[in-house]
């Protein structure tokens, strides 16, 4: 047990990975000699070097194609990108390549590449550097979505994401780099689970990412109301550990999904259609979600805070849930 | 405008729960027609309208008990708009919301499972809805509550107030059926099994008939006075499988074949073992017919059910010996007896009446 930061246990996970394979190495705008956009890689071009921390220049287009070789080459690369949105420059090498080519080869190929990059708003950068497009990864086949909300996940994802030989995508969370606490260093981790983060009987409250501290929150309060919230951390968005979910709704007979995308085709739509699919007679109220207001991220403070999912409009869509609205 | 009130089915019926509405605000409604289901201590009871007019408002809704005469819909007279009529003096609750009942699909599937019906719950969830945890509640709710030991309590409650304010006098007979049993031998050889007739029938007829020419018996005693009914319909006790007695009335029996009373009889004993019983079989009995027969008592004298003033009991046909003209024989016979009001009728009445029944008896041709 020991205390540390998200992004420091991100950063013994890199460089538990550097130290155990060879292959592995790192790539990224300025990974290198700044230490990384959020200071996750800094020290690690000292401890290992140029050959295995590279700094990129600014393409990602090329950089994670260059990435997707060097995973077919043989090697393990990790590849950063700033943030989501940069990512989309990248979509078409990680769709129309990493994400099909085992199939298109008949399994003779695969591609083992790691892309870590931040995602999420609530630090004011406005809408180019603020938004959850997770979910949009989240619907391509062939693609592993992780998304770390803990210190043991940020610490413990990393290495059997590596061992993965398809391609998997971390999604960080802007805001919880910062995040301090006490992490359990014998905690197991896997890649393909979903947790449940608080134990409850009334209510199915299901996230991930950077909404999973305000889910708890609101957790807290509701209990202080007599409503037990039970609260999961989907940890994996694709593909979904249904089972998990279906266990806690069929206890709880109630579902409110809380995501930090856009409330259209957004990942908390595909929950709860699975929900409804798979337990529709276990269900004892229509399930419910908290999204983002459909408007790009805004810059001002206040707007920004009242754009995003928030403990008190949780709070109130889980006593909606129960009549007590 | 009329206030449609819940009726009394019955003398130990003082509440009723509403199970189901059978109308809605607009329908036209003829006189006879099935408007609810009530639950009483006794049964579920299909309770019908007394007028034609149309429907306005339904005051209470499904899963509410309340005292018999409680205003539970308004409805209009036949002409009436719902702009002109006349607004009763007495508060009207807001309208109640019409369309599917929301249910949670758990509470469906709960329910489901418990036998319950979900749709006439009220629920606490989201808008109304009805919660697994409200069928749960009212599984719970539910199960204490024992139809056997209501219907002693209400069956108990009338005879009590029976013994209490009815002076009764009895009277018995031995009558001797030898020609009803030989006619129904007869009779029923040539018939198929399922529209031969059981000699209760024949007996419901003699009385019946008796009772045109003794309608001091056929009425009721309400507000210090006898009142005669309007027809004759008389109250079967019938035996319920898993306990009790009811008593719904076969109606104008005097006036229908025996052939047409034997189905009716069948389908009312039927009827009132499944808990389908109409509102006006279980409140217009006019004179009760008991018959343990099948028991094998040889006399019963029963208990009058207010507000009736007469009941008439029947018990075992048998051989039995019997002397006529002289002569020793076997002749099948049973006894039958008469409680009665003695504020409506006195021994002298009634003996006369028994001896119609015998008369009328002995001619089976003429039932």
């Amino acid at each position: 047990m020991i205390r540390t930061t998200y992004r420091e246990a991100l950063r013994e996970g890199l460089r538990e990975a550097l130290a155990r394979d060879p292959r592995v190495f790192l790539m990224g705008e300025d990974v290198g000699r700044y230490g990384g956009t959020y200071a996750v890689s800094k020290g690690l071009l000292e401890e290992f070097g140029e050959q295995r921390i590279r700094d990129t220049p600014l393409s990602e287009l090329s950089f994670v194609a260059a990435g997707i070789g060097a995973a077919l080459g043989g090697m393990r690369p990790i590849v950063e990108v700033m943030t989501v949105n940069f990512s989309l420059l990248a979509l078409d090498p990680l769709m129309n390549t990493a994400a099909t080519l085992r199939h298109m080869s008949g399994g003779q190929f695969s591609v083992p590449l790691v892309l870590r990059m931040a995602t999420g708003a609530g630090r004011q950068l406005a809408a180019q550097h603020s938004h959850s497009l997770e979910g949009w990864y989240a619907h391509i086949p062939g693609l592993k979505i992780l998304a770390p909300a803990t210190l043991e996940d940020a610490r413990g994802m990393l290495w059997p994401a590596l061992q993965d030989p398809d391609p998997v995508l971390i999604f960080e969370h802007s805001t919880l780099y910062n995040l301090e606490g006490v992490l359990d260093e014998g905690a197991a981790v896997d890649i393909h689970s979903a947790r449940v983060r608080r134990e409850g009987r009334d209510l199915t409250l299901v996230t991930y990412g950077g909404s999973l501290g305000k889910a708890l929150a609101a957790a807290g309060q509701l209990a202080g109301e007599g409503i037990s919230v039970e609260v999961i951390d989907l940890r994996v968005l694709h593909p979904l550990d249904d089972a998990t979910l279906m266990a806690s709704v069929r206890r709880t007979r109630r579902l409110l999904v809380v995501d930090e995308g856009w409330r259209s085709g957004s990942l908390a739509a595909e929950i709860i259609a699975r929900v409804v699919e798979q337990g529709f007679y276990e269900l004892d109220a229509p399930p419910a979600r908290v999204c983002s207001q459909e408007v790009p991220v805004p810059y001002a403070k206040h707007l920004e805070e009242a754009a995003l999912p928030q403990v008190p409009g949780i709070v109130a869509a889980a006593r909606e849930l129960l009549g007590r609205g | 405008m009329i206030e449609f009130k819940l009726p009394s089915l019955g003398a130990d019926m003082d509440e009723g729960t509403l199970l189901e509405w059978r109308i809605a605000p607009g329908d036209a409604l003829r006189r006879g027609q099935v408007v609810a289901v009530v639950d009483t201590a006794k049964a579920a009871v299909d309770v019908e309208c007394w007028q034609d007019g149309n429907v306005l408002d339904l005051l209470i809704q499904p899963g509410d008990k309340v005292p018999v005469g409680t205003p539970i819909a308004l409805l209009l007279e036949p002409g009436e708009s719902a702009e002109t009529a006349p607004v009763p003096t007495a508060a009207v609750p807001a309208a109640v919301p019409t369309g599917r009942p929301r249910i949670s699909p758990a509470a469906r599937k709960r329910a489901a499972e418990l036998g319950i019906d979900a749709s006439v719950l009220s629920g606490t969830g989201p808008q109304g809805a009805v919660t697994l945890e409200d069928v749960e509640a009212a599984a719970r709710q539910a199960a204490p509550v024992d139809r056997q030991a209501a219907m002693r309590q209400a069956i108990g409650a009338a005879m009590s107030r029976s013994k209490r304010e009815i002076p009764h006098y009895y009277l018995g007979e031995t009558i001797p059926l030898g020609a009803v049993m030989a006619w129904l031998a007869t009779h029923n050889a040539e018939l198929a099994p399922e529209r031969r007739l059981l000699p209760g029938v024949l007996l419901l007829k003699a009385i019946a008939l008796a009772l045109r020419d003794y309608p001091q018996l056929n009425g009721f005693w309400q507000g210090g006075a006898f009142h005669p009914a309007p027809g004759i319909h008389l109250g079967v006790a019938v035996a319920l499988r898993q306990g009790g007695l009811i008593a719904p009335a076969l109606h104008d029996v005097a006036d229908k074949p025996l052939a047409q009373l034997m189905d009716e009889l069948g389908d009312l004993v039927q009827r009132a073992r499944s808990h389908s019983l109409r509102s006006s079989e279980l409140a217009d009995a006019s004179l009760t017919v008991t018959q343990l027969g099948d028991q094998g008592v040889d006399s019963v004298f029963g208990v009058i059910y207010p507000p009736q003033v007469a009941l008439v009991g029947v018990g075992r046909i048998a051989e039995r010996p019997w002397v006529e003209a002289g002569r020793l024989c076997a002749m099948p016979t049973a006894h039958f007896s008469l409680a009665a009001d003695h504020r409506a009728s006195d021994g002298h009445y009634g003996a006369r009446f028994l001896a119609e029944i015998r008369r009328l008896l002995q001619a089976p041709d003429s039932l």
